[in-house]
């Protein structure tokens, strides 16, 4: 954005409710509805959802996607065994190979190790959305904030932002896990939020600055408009795509860094399911057993590679540059 | 130069100074207390529980703690543990470790990074470009914990057994050898940003107008490519290999567990468990320091790569 393109889409969307985009000009004039239909210039959004739907990328990795909120949220639809239930795993059963019982083998303790990978579908997702969420609201608004009003405002969060940056990531979420005596999913999603929104703060404040001094935000202020209608209206729909794009990238490596957190033993802990957690328990046995731990393995590194892609393809549709 | 090099190590003073408060405020919060966990199950005398507790300051309120340590920390004293040995002692061992871990991971990304990414850049949009571009897709998308142990399975322990006693799987082994397994692992996501970041800037260097008179003189492609295209395309790869260097070192603790390297990932492990706070704010300070330097090195870089920046 911020090239000739971008005041245009953006001028006709913030002309409007963003929310009716689609239908807006055909609710007029219902008579003249084709005519309306091709003479209404393309939003960028409905121009990014045409491009999208035919990319290959996306709807495999769309597919991925639903596949696995749909496990995450009807566990019991891909499986009969609750792996909560104890009576579930047979210790004489230990270790077994794939067979048509156990679809992925039975882990040390004797468990059904395809069950328990549908079932902690459920926290690397919830931990996922949660944490993208939070840090995509925390990180963009103060963005918004830091970048709309400038000065002083805009160089103290800057500079808290490098302190962030120069912090390790991994060795701060352990630290700031540490804290807690029992982790659970809500210290994970802290943890990895309070070290992830200086990122979506940098890129935020960036695309704010950009559309700030674009032709349509001078036209608002010259007309008069508040302060927080100009950030709220003309600025943030402007500036949301890049946020959105590095949102869905990072979804994805909060779910490995979950899985990594739970497997150093400071994510979530027993009995609660996570593929980090099964690598963890499965390494003691791998190398004569190595099924437990590829299998979640497996579904882990899918799932990443799900929303790497959706990031990656939504960023093509976004961006109109790498057209 | 100098006064450009100055300005960027005042400008870090701030940097420092809010890390360390914040890694030191997280590990005050740590529940237990370090003088019980030095103890351990033994019951201690509480005389002398009171003069460990004057002698490291517990008592003394927070900001006092933090001022005793940052005072220390400026006459390069990072303190003792409380089993009396120097912290800085302990480090130097981990550092090692840790340094030749993040170094060869660092030459494993740089040489194969670069080298896909020049490959496919040159290869733009036929086969072997898009076959590039694939597996960069899948490699960003595993996460360490999945290619460190699959390549210690496959490479390490399945290729010994077939005979060929190539890698070894776990430990620090007197050679760098030891190394190159967790080094590639612990490159893997670099290695495929970093070609993918050569494909883009190469393609766009091979793209420029000093570029085509180069090829209209009539020079060999092969100089036409190394040169003029490659130099110029250099300047961000530089940037994210400086900026790697930071976040290998600290984001090693994973690769150092599968490979059980005592590097200082796993000493800041062991170290938030028995509460040593020293430990733990010192290790994290000197990732922070060497974060910081990475990045003023990189930026002292560029003059060098490229002469149209000059620093006042």
């Amino acid at each position: 954005m911020g090239d000739s393109p971008a005041p245009a889409t953006g001028h006709a969307r913030h002309a409007r409710r963003p929310s009716r985009f689609r239908s807006s000009g055909s609710s007029r004039g219902s008579g003249r509805r084709g005519r309306a239909q091709e003479i209404r210039p393309a939003s960028l959004w409905s121009d990014a959802w045409q491009d999208l739907r035919g990319r290959p990328l996306f709807v495999g990795a769309a597919f991925i996607i639903i596949v696995f909120l749909a496990m995450s949220a009807f566990p019991r639809l891909f499986t009969s065994v609750n792996p909560f239930d104890a009576a579930t795993c047979q210790l004489s059963d230990a270790r077994q190979g794939v067979s048509g019982l156990h679809w992925f083998g039975t882990d040390n303790l004797g468990c059904d190790v395809y069950a328990r990978v549908v079932y902690g579908a459920r926290n690397s997702v919830v931990i996922g959305v949660t944490t993208t969420v939070a840090t995509a609201l925390f990180g963009g608004l103060l963005g918004l904030v830091a970048g709309f009003t400038g000065g002083a405002v805009d160089t103290l969060f800057s500079r808290i932002t490098e302190i962030f940056f120069a912090i390790p990531s991994v060795l701060g979420a352990l630290l700031i896990l540490s804290v807690f005596r029992t982790g659970n999913v809500w210290t994970v999603v802290l943890a990895l939020a309070v070290l992830a929104w200086p990122m979506t703060f940098r890129i935020a404040r960036a695309a704010v600055i950009t559309a700030k001094s674009q032709d349509y935000v001078l036209a608002a202020v010259g007309l008069g408009a508040s302060a927080p209608r100009i950030m709220f209206r003309h600025i943030l729909p402007n500036a949301v795509a890049p946020v959105i794009v590095v949102a869905t990238i990072n979804l994805g490596t909060f779910v490995a860094a979950e899985a990594g957190l739970s497997f150093l033993g400071v994510g979530l802990n027993s009995p609660d399911i996570s593929w980090g957690l099964m690598i963890a328990d499965a390494r003691r046995r791998f190398l004569e057993a190595p099924g437990p731990l590829l299998f979640p393995a497996l579904f882990l590194s899918l799932t990443v590679l799900a929303f790497i892609m959706l990031g990656d393809a939504v960023r093509d549709a976004l961006d109109p540059k790498l057209r | 130069m100098g006064r450009y090099i100055t300005r960027r190590l005042i400008q870090a003073i701030p940097v420092l100074l809010g890390a360390t408060l914040l890694i030191y405020a997280v590990v005050f919060a740590l529940p237990g207390d370090p003088i019980e966990a030095l103890a351990g199950d033994k019951r201690i005398d509480p005389h002398i529980v009171d003069v460990l507790r004057e002698r490291y300051h517990l008592n003394d309120p927070f900001l006092v703690q933090y001022w005793h340590y940052l005072t220390g920390l400026f006459r390069g004293d990072f303190g003792v543990t409380f089993a009396g040995v120097p912290v800085g002692e302990v480090m130097a061992g981990k550092f090692q470790v840790t340094v030749n871990l993040a170094m060869t991971a660092l030459v494993i990304e740089a040489v194969i990074g670069i080298g896909l990414g020049l490959y496919a850049a040159l290869r733009h949009g036929r086969a072997q470009d898009t076959l590039i571009l694939a597996s960069t897709l899948v490699l960003i998308s595993i996460p360490t914990l999945v290619t460190g142990f699959v390549l210690q399975l496959l490479l390490g322990v399945r290729l010994k057994q077939a005979g060929l006693d190539l890698f070894p799987v776990a430990g620090v082994t007197g050679d760098l050898r030891g190394y190159l397994l967790p080094g590639f692992v612990l490159a893997g996501t670099s290695i495929a940003y970093l070609a993918r970041l050569t494909r883009a800037s190469l393609a766009e260097t091979l793209r420029a107008d000093y570029v085509r008179t180069a090829i209209a003189k009539g020079l060999p492609r092969r100089r036409v490519v190394g040169r003029h295209a490659l130099r110029n395309a250099l300047i961000p790869l530089v940037t994210y290999l400086g900026a790697d260097l930071g976040t290998l070192m600290g984001g090693a603790v994973i690769t150092e567990t599968i490979f059980n390297l005592p590097g200082m990932g796993q000493q800041l492990f062991t170290s938030v468990y028995l509460r040593e706070q020293p430990v733990v704010v010192g290790t994290v300070t000197f990732l922070v320091l060497v974060y910081i330097l990475a990045n003023l090195v990189v930026d002292l870089l560029y003059a060098v790569l490229d002469p149209r920046i000059r620093y006042g």
